[in-house]
């Protein structure tokens, strides 16, 4: 298993930055966890921290896995979230979501519960807190998960599965911030999560849509997967494609 | 307090006049919260102070590597510093990786106190020490003097009966330490005691706990024999009577929008988004809303350069702070703030770039940016800061030449100013130059119709706020005619207006002090030309270089865009001016542009400031050529 | 209206008139802005702002054009970024009506981050987004709302974006208020715009808009005579979802999926139909999913509409609480909490 995490660990020496006890430490290895068991090879696989459907449009057997924050994604970069969502390339993004900005020191980020206190927003976050599953719902991302990066074996399939899904897949992952979020705690979290019933429907998507959108819980698996659905490089690549030429024949 | 200051043995007490001490550890270690602690109660104490916090750029980077270091230096003194010393005098060194990443500035002869714990095989092997070798014992710090003790082991020793969990016991070494250096340098104890219970109020034996531990430290050094020939130093006060505040470089930004828009009579607006290393002043006034201060944390640096300029149109005083890769996307708002014509003061904290560069480093590579990163024709005054306390003068200066001169300014901070801290005795309001917006009164029915663009003799424009009866009218990112504003396309009309634009910030400079010579003869073999944070470097420089007999002078410039009126006539009295910066050589290439001379360059990349002793040796080298 | 100071008591009658600034609206003949300039004139009026206290806010494209042709203050920004511009003059000047005009590029591809972030944060603004599924400024580019297959300058071979969905979006980035008019119907344009105006929080209105130069006939399934009754609905607060030239149509909820039903056979009333509400999120967001249906006619009035705090009002209440013992002073300030005297 050592082995397994290993081999998509860089060659050279790259020291793992993040802080003692923070989630991403755990969320990296069933991310390697998954990749060794779908049996993807370290040479097929792109792993980004920023949107950029091009290398999927290049080379379509590339796998491509993009890691960001829920400040870099419906942060600074919410227009590429959602323009991405709307044009369904096969990426399978994972949002690290600590609900805080922890690199410049703990300001209060678009995923901030409100009321959260944090040292640019003195008196509390009063906004809405953004909710990465609910834009991506409403803009009809064909697949919807959120895991725990506590919870090693459920969180791996959940990637998994986001991973062999052909289309754009979103997984939030919720992750404590041991530093500097000092509500959205471990503690927290495990008051609110709870995994879906086996019996969820996962085609359903106005009951996913009010799974994401009620606020007292965290339910956590696989909210919704639509299998129909036209893939963003298949259209490019089918440019004469009939059925188009139709629909714009005028 | 008398238990701190009474000694069991009669140790020497030495006075000097000068000290730099750095406090190096891993970066949880504590070794900021320890320098800050301890240049609290220097300053208090009355000493000269100036400080300078190092840290890496990850949050917590690998424990125990080079990476990973984290430190703080400051120089206290008896007379004014201006830099944190070129070289320190006493090093801490909590682990093996922090004596490695600074030795070299280590002064020969200099005091190593080392925490032996941090020097085990482990966190020998994670600081890349060849196996079997340790530096305390081999031999290799020979030309030093070096105290190992056991830092962790006596914290532990000293709490072991507070109930405290054996992680926050380990936390509490930092206070050893601190208590230690306390009594190193004759200080008291007293000011951090405060400190610490006003911190832990609900956790009074959190604050106990640190406390012990402090004063472990101090009769540490008190009852061994450990110190016993070094002896103890005492650094005499130097500040005048009177009221101060340390600040820093951020913090001095903060007060000085706040106090401009009170003298104005202006609200306060900061669009922001945070960024490294200038959010603090986001953070800052965050916590100023007593004052009335409003700010925004935007989505993203365009929305926070946006959102400033719609204040700025509804007649606040609005500003947009940021650092290199946040003015390289606010650049095209940047070009509609100038087209526009409003008030807004932009403060780029400089960092080391291209892209995310160095985020914690300082630099002084975004001068061109400043000077000329638009699109179009699009000149705005362009002024720097050179001290942390500086950045207060800087910052309320921009914002007055802002709303007296309808245009957005930038000034520039860097990393080293942003964190730095020194003290500053209070200044009083009335000393504050008076900032006079040039509102538009409301217009009657019958009266002729308002011309947005039409100027008086400095060539600015009134500012007509939203909600004045009278004066509705439209503008925007277009061309617009002379005087009324309308949208327009005409050739000449564009040419007009670009030269008149150019024309109202060059005329500025009728209104800014002169350029003064900061220290040396106003005619003479070399004048050294500074800007922004190389000021204590090129200070301390030409102070000794002068006190060697050197014909040598210093300016500092605080205004870049438009230059002084007199400078030209002050580099024209030099034989030949140097320009250190911490860049490629950029201020060289304006000097040369604007004065067609040919002034000698001294750079340095790498992140960290210059120290005194680059500087004069450059001096003494191009003395030298110039002499023979 | 809301009672904000932008209210003055007694207030000369004004007319569109009043509302006409002395530049005439360069837009093509026959687009679709005109009407809506038009609408806005009329409204405004009848708000009882006095013109010196509203302010429209733009960026770029035609519909920024907006502030130009309106007398009141005005400025057009730079592309995209209108809303953070109205966000800071909002914020700077709670006292103020702004109004934004925007487009489908300008709100929704180059603002994308904005308009999501605006409507989260409720200020009070009232946006007006001109969707005419195109770029027309630059002369026929695909914008975030064309459609799939559609031919242009940049897509010759047909347009492979999915379009963005503007009323899911809206709900999705947490807004307060979304309603769907029509450049076509000036009087029902001009009702919804009225709504925007007394909702407190960001409203944004999209407005079916046609550029006839570039995209013409974008929305003709809705405008025809012969076609508008069976391809549109318009829906009201606690009123029965009935459409049709007879108003003999109607939709009815089938657990969260909606059906088409015809009200003529006895099988179905009125009283089978779903009954629309403003305030309930998940019909709305099934309302909003009309679009991607064909066989669904497509929704036009208040979808949506939620009283929540606006961002300018939460933090004015947090800088009141800020000062309840008093603003502090400038010699406060400048000495600061933990100064400290050398005797």
């Amino acid at each position: 298993m050592n082995e397994t995490h290993a081999e998509f660990n860089h060659p050279h020496i790259t020291d793992v930055a993040w802080c003692p006890g923070c989630g991403s430490h755990i969320l990296h290895k069933e991310i390697h966890l998954a990749l060794h068991e779908l049996h993807i090879e370290p040479e097929n696989l792109i792993t980004l921290s920023e949107i950029d459907e091009a290398i999927k449009l290049s080379d379509r057997k590339l796998v491509v896995v993009i890691e960001s924050g829920e400040s870099d994604m419906p942060g600074e970069g919410g227009n590429h979230f959602i323009h991405a969502l709307r044009r369904n390339a096969d990426v399978t993004v994972i949002i690290h979501n600590n609900m805080v900005y922890d690199p410049t020191n703990a300001q209060a980020s678009p995923a901030s519960q409100r009321s959260t206190k944090a040292p640019a927003r003195v008196n509390g976050e009063k906004l809405k807190s953004f909710n990465p599953l609910e834009i991506a719902l409403v803009m009809n991302a064909p697949f919807i998960a959120r895991g725990l990066a506590g919870d090693i074996e459920q969180t791996k399939m959940m990637i998994k599965e986001a991973i062999a899904f052909k289309g754009f897949s979103v997984v939030d992952i919720c992750q404590p911030c041991v530093i500097f979020n000092k509500i959205n705690t471990c503690q927290w979290f495990k008051k609110k999560i709870h995994y879906l019933p086996k019996g969820h429907d996962t085609t359903d998507h106005n009951a996913a849509f009010r799974l994401a959108t009620g606020s007292n819980k965290l339910p956590l698996g696989v909210f919704f997967r639509h299998e129909e659905h036209e893939l963003y490089e298949d259209l490019a690549s089918y440019r004469l494609n009939p059925a188009l030429s139709a629909a714009s024949a005028r | 307090m008398t238990d701190t200051k009474k000694t069991t043995r009669q140790v020497n007490v030495t006075s000097k006049t000068s000290v730099s001490v750095l406090f190096a550890g891993d970066s949880g270690d504590g070794m900021q919260l320890t320098g800050t602690q301890f240049a609290n109660t220097v300053a208090v104490h009355g000493t000269e102070l100036n400080t300078f916090p190092n840290f890496p750029s990850e949050i917590r980077a690998p424990a125990g590597t080079i990476a990973g270091v984290s430190g703080f230096q400051l120089q206290f003194s008896s007379k004014p510093v201006y830099t944190p010393g070129a070289r320190f005098d006493v090093m801490v060194a909590m682990n093996s990786a922090a004596l490695k990443a600074n030795l070299k500035n280590l002064h020969r002869g200099g005091i190593i106190i080392a925490g032996t714990e941090g020097f085990d095989e482990k966190n020998l092997k994670l600081a890349g020490y060849p196996e079997g070798a340790n530096p305390l014992h081999d031999g290799s710090l020979d030309n030093y003097i070096v105290f190992p003790v056991p830092i962790l082991q006596l914290t532990r020793e000293a709490l072991k009966e507070s109930g405290l969990s054996s992680k926050e016991v380990d936390r509490c070494k930092n206070m050893f330490v601190l208590g230690l250096l306390y009594w190193l340098y004759t200080l008291p104890l007293e000011g951090t005691m405060e400190t610490l219970y006003a911190k832990f109020q609900k956790n009074v034996w959190m604050a106990e706990a640190n406390i012990r531990a402090m004063k472990a430290g101090y009769f540490f050094g008190d009852e061994t024999e450990l110190f016993a020939n070094l002896g103890r130093f005492d650094i005499s006060p130097h500040k005048q009577h009177g009221i101060y505040r340390r600040v820093t470089g951020n913090e001095a930004c903060a007060i000085a929008l706040t106090a401009a828009s009170k003298k104005a009579g202006l609200e306060l607006f900061l669009g922001s988004y945070p960024i490294t290393p200038a959010t603090e002043i986001l953070q800052t006034l965050a916590k100023k809303k007593k004052y009335g201060v409003k700010t925004f944390q935007a989505e993203d640096e365009i929305a926070g350069i946006v959102s400033s300029i719609g204040a700025a149109y509804g007649g606040a005083l609005a500003a947009t702070n940021t650092s290199g890769p946040g003015l390289a996307l606010k650049t095209e708002a940047l070009g509609l703030a100038v087209i526009l014509e409003i008030p807004l003061v932009i403060i780029n904290v400089q960092r080391g770039g291209p892209s995310t560069g160095l985020p914690t480093k300082p630099e002084q590579s975004d001068l061109f940016m400043a000077m000329y990163g638009r699109h179009g024709e699009a000149p705005l005054p362009v002024i720097a800061a050179c001290s942390p306390v500086d950045c207060f003068y800087a910052t309320y200066e921009a914002a007055r030449i802002a709303i007296e001169h309808m245009t957005p300014v930038i000034c520039l901070s860097d990393g080293y100013l942003a964190l730095s801290s020194e003290p500053w005795e209070v200044e009083s309001p009335e000393n504050l130059a008076e900032i006079k917006p040039r509102f538009q009164p409301a217009r009657e029915a019958s009266a002729p119709p308002y011309l947005p663009y039409k100027r008086d003799e400095r060539q600015v424009r009134s500012w007509a706020i939203p909600g004045t009866k009278g004066l509705e009218h439209r503008i925007g990112g277009l061309e617009k005619q002379n005087e009324t504003g309308n949208v327009s396309h005409d050739p000449e009309n564009h040419e007009l207006m670009t030269k008149l634009r150019a024309e109202k910030i060059d005329l500025i400079a009728e209104s800014i002090p002169l350029q003064s010579i900061d220290n040396g003869q106003l005619k003479g073999d070399l004048l050294v030309l500074g800007w922004g944070s190389t000021y204590g470097a090129i200070k301390t420089a030409v102070e000794q270089a002068i006190e060697q007999g050197l014909s040598v002078a210093h300016a500092h410039l605080r205004y870049i865009h438009p230059f002084p009126k007199n400078l030209k006539e002050i580099l024209g009295n030099y034989k030949q001016v140097m320009i250190p910066e911490l860049n490629n050589g950029q201020l060289v290439h304006i000097i040369r542009d604007t004065f067609l001379i040919a002034p000698v360059s001294l750079t340095k990349v790498q992140g960290v400031p210059f120290n005194e002793m680059e500087i004069l040796t450059k001096i003494t080298d191009l003395l030298k050529e110039l002499k023979s | 209206m809301t009672d904000n100071d932008t209210t003055i008591k007694v207030l000369p009658v004004l007319t569109a008139k009043d509302f006409a600034s002395d530049q005439e609206a360069k837009w093509c003949p026959g687009c679709g802005d005109h009407s809506v300039l038009q609408q806005l004139k009329q409204l405004l009026p009848e708000l009882g702002i006095a013109p010196e206290n509203i302010v429209v806010v733009s960026g770029i494209g035609c519909s920024s054009r907006l502030p130009y042709y309106l007398a009141t203050y005005g400025v057009h920004g730079i592309h995209g970024r209108a809303l953070p511009m109205a966000t800071g003059l909002k914020i700077a000047r709670p006292d103020l009506s702004v109004w934004v005009g925007t487009g489908d590029g300008d709100a929704l591809s180059i603002g994308g981050n904005h308009f999501i972030h605006t409507l989260r944060r409720n200020p009070d603004l009232n946006i007006l987004l001109f969707n005419n599924e195109i770029y027309g400024l630059t002369k026929g580019q695909y914008s975030p709302t064309s459609k799939i297959g559609l031919r242009t300058v940049t897509s010759p071979s047909g347009v492979i974006d999915h379009p963005f969905n503007t009323a899911a979006l809206t709900i999705g980035s947490g807004g307060t208020f979304f309603a769907r008019a029509f450049d076509r119907d000036g009087k029902f344009l001009r009702s919804i715009m009225m709504r925007a105006a007394l909702h407190r929080g960001t409203s944004l209105v999209e407005i079916y808009q046609n550029c006839p130069i570039f995209n013409n006939a974008a929305f003709e399934a809705y405008a025809t005579p012969d076609k508008k009754a069976d391809n549109t609905i318009y829906v009201e607060h606690e009123k029965p979802l009935v459409f049709g030239k007879g108003k003999n149509r109607g939709i009815m909820l089938d657990g969260f999926t909606p059906i088409v039903v015809d009200l003529d056979k006895e099988e179905f009333s009125t009283s089978d139909l779903w009954i629309h509400n403003e305030r309930d999120i998940n019909k709305a967001s099934i309302l909003a999913r009309f679009a991607d249906d064909d066989s669904l006619p497509r929704p036009f009035g208040v979808f949506y509409a939620e009283e929540r705090v606006t961002y300018e009002d939460a933090l004015a209440a947090q800088i009141k609480e800020a000062q309840k013992n008093g603003c502090w002073t400038l010699e406060e300030l400048l000495k600061g909490e933990n100064s400290y005297e050398i005797k």
